[in-house]
């Protein structure tokens, strides 16, 4: 009697159950541990657990040093004051810090407008269209490009015509760095919502203006503040593009409510490497307190790009 | 009452020619992306040609950089990046892939199953979706390894690994001094500090790739595997990972790419100094951090060069990346019919 067959209207006997397993040898299917391959399994679930955990102990140590090295530091004071000069003891990075949101802002300004617009035209073009992929592919590679080479091409652009190091030159190098975080993203955020929808607002004689304005880009809102989100977070940390773009300075960006934008700018992550190669102390533990204030900028940023993206409405 | 008339009316001239103007904007903004590649390559390139010009194929050769003389060559440069590079990508990729596995197989579950199995702690209401939970948390945990900014981790590196590991490489060297890896002393920079922390730098990269090439490996071919009495290894080894090698493959790349351009925390780990050398314990020098320690001094006849040896580090991380996006193309394409 076939008792797997569905069609069958009657409770197959126990006996029934029991004869199809004749022959089988259960010993044969229970695994002792001490089986090689149940051996080799056993052994390599334990490697791969010590190896992820080890993989986080860096995390842990860096989070610890920054917290133990550079809260012992915190105070009001850093935020407030100008750099020491060697041998000086206090003293802070409110001019860096100053100087990193205000390159991140102009990195922002140029990099937030194009990258957006360019998503737009990657969502709305056909899939066959060249242009699109090409422009897909380029921020791709932009993704992967080195962050100095940013600074070298901003140098060679900006630094070299214009006669200075500056903040300009700064945020443009980051903006650069922006771009492609910005592009990818925002594309996905408006592929993301739902064709109903679109198809709703063109139905009602949206013109292709109207559906991105007034449909494509509020539902895709929350999707590409995370790009931007995220492109921030990454500008805020970069170092390389600004060592010879913006350099560093020792004094406020700018004097009395007037901002000089073509000087050479501090910022937080030029202050930490400069600082990490002194021989004093007092600069040291500066260098421990502004890594943890960068981190802390930086994480910030994120949670937002991640409370964010909890919001985009998906298909 | 409805107005008919708004509703059907087709749209106004303004409104076209809004139209027109916002499709040509958003086109230029298109455009404008590729020519800044396109751009940045060229700028680089035209700003390094009397450099090329002059020194030719032999700076790629020469092994000496002094500027009084005027005697440039990176060839020490690009072995100091290719051999730190490839050292990290080793570890980088041993821990990466381990950990895209831990995450995919559910290994974590089991694991807390058994530790609170053991604790006689069976919560059953969390019971199902505790596993998820945690691999959220892990998951997290190591994304949160690229949100550090490169300088902190080279400051990290510089005062915790380096006074770490500095004795017992020292006692590597006292011991099996006569095995070229080990044949200097570690006294401070050098390529094993720098490794250590770029290997770290990458492993949110693969981690991240592989987890998703993993995932998206058909189910039926691991039901397929289990049914026929596989062990949950041999499993993973024989079908999972050849399945998903070609996206895994395509992580390590783009994370090779990554490593090849990573500048900061080389530049304060690695030593800068100008030679060749097989030494884990020797400092040594790459042609990121070449350019982020000479570019802020370069006078106008240096920064040709340095920008010739910009052109020649775009070259390697702009072919390395293009072949790593490719191989990750195919993969995916290549997954698709097996849904």
């Amino acid at each position: 009697m076939d008792i797997w067959n569905p069609k069958l209207k009657t409770k197959p006997s126990p006996e029934a159950v029991l004869n199809i397993f004749e022959g089988v040898d259960f010993s044969e299917l229970e695994k002792p541990l001490l089986r090689p391959r149940t051996l080799m399994n056993q052994l390599l679930i334990a490697l791969v657990t010590v190896i992820t955990l080890a993989a986080l102990v860096p995390l842990f140590s860096v989070v610890v040093m920054l917290l133990l090295r550079g809260g012992r530091n915190l105070s009001l004071a850093v935020f407030t004051q100008l750099p020491p000069s060697p041998m000086e003891e206090g003293g802070g990075f409110g001019n860096a810090i100053l100087g990193t949101l205000f390159m991140v802002s102009i990195g922002s300004i140029i990099s937030v407008p194009i990258g957006v617009l360019s998503a737009v035209y990657l969502a709305q073009s056909r899939i066959e269209s060249r242009l699109a992929n090409a422009v897909r592919f380029a921020a791709k590679v932009l993704t992967g490009f080195p962050s100095i080479l940013a600074g070298v091409f901003a140098y060679g652009a900006l630094v070299l015509t214009l006669g200075g190091y500056s903040a300009v030159a700064g945020g443009v190098a980051l903006s650069i760095l922006m771009l492609p975080t910005v592009i990818l993203t925002s594309e996905e955020a408006i592929r993301m919502v739902p064709s109903k929808i679109k198809e709703a607002a063109i139905g009602m004689g949206a013109t292709n203006t109207q559906l991105i304005w007034m449909v494509l880009l509020p539902t895709a809102l929350p999707g590409i503040l995370t790009g931007v989100m995220l492109a921030i977070a990454r500008a805020a940390g970069e170092t390389a593009p600004l060592l010879f773009t913006a350099l560093f300075s020792n004094y406020w960006l700018g004097s009395a409510g007037h901002i000089d934008i073509m000087q050479p700018t501090a910022s937080l992550a030029v202050l930490i490497y400069n600082f990490a190669g002194m021989p004093f102390e007092n600069q040291v533990n500066l260098a421990w307190t502004a890594a943890l204030v960068l981190v802390l900028m930086v994480l910030v940023t994120n949670l937002i790009g991640q409370f964010f993206s909890s919001r985009q409405i998906r298909q | 009452m409805i107005d008919k008339n708004v509703i059907s009316q087709s749209p106004t001239r303004l409104q076209r020619t809004a139209d027109i103007i916002f499709r040509f904007i958003c086109n230029t903004s298109a455009w404008l992306t590729l020519l800044l590649v396109v751009f940045i390559i060229f700028k680089i390139a035209v700003t390094a040609f009397p450099a090329v010009k002059h020194y030719g194929t032999g700076f790629l050769t020469g092994t000496t950089w002094d500027s009084q003389t005027g005697e440039h060559g990176i060839l020490p440069e690009i072995w100091g990046t290719l051999f730190t590079s490839l050292l990290a990508i080793l570890a980088g990729t041993i821990f990466g892939v381990s950990a895209a596995i831990f995450l995919s197989e559910g290994f974590l579950g089991q694991f807390i199953f058994s530790i609170l199995e053991t604790c006689k702690l069976e919560i059953r209401p969390l019971w199902n979706k505790l596993p998820e939970r945690c691999e959220d948390v892990l998951k997290n945990l190591i994304e949160l390894l690229a949100a550090i900014p490169s300088v902190v981790y080279g400051l990290w590196g510089l005062f915790v690994v380096i006074p770490l590991i500095r004795p017992a490489c020292n006692w590597l060297n006292m011991k099996l001094g006569w095995i070229p890896f080990f044949s200097t002393t570690l006294s401070g920079p050098g390529v094993l500090p720098a490794v250590i922390v770029l290997s770290i730098m990458i492993l949110p990269t693969i981690t991240a790739i592989s987890r998703d090439a993993l995932a998206a490996v058909p189910p039926k071919l691991r039901m397929a595997a289990y049914g026929m009495g596989a062990t949950r290894w041999e499993t993973i080894l024989a079908v999972i990972l050849p399945v998903a090698a070609r996206g895994i493959v395509g992580a390590v790349i783009l994370a090779f790419g990554r490593a090849l351009g990573e500048t900061m925390a080389l530049a304060m780990l690695v030593g800068n100094a100008n030679r060749i050398s097989v030494s884990l314990f020797s400092p040594a020098n790459t042609l990121a951090a070449l350019l982020a320690n000479n570019f802020p001094e370069a006078g106008p006849s240096e920064v040709s060069v340095l920008m010739y040896a910009a052109l020649v580090l775009l070259a390697i991380t702009l072919v390395v990346n293009i072949i790593g996006s490719l191989i990750l193309q195919k993969a995916s394409a290549g997954m698709e019919g097996g849904r």
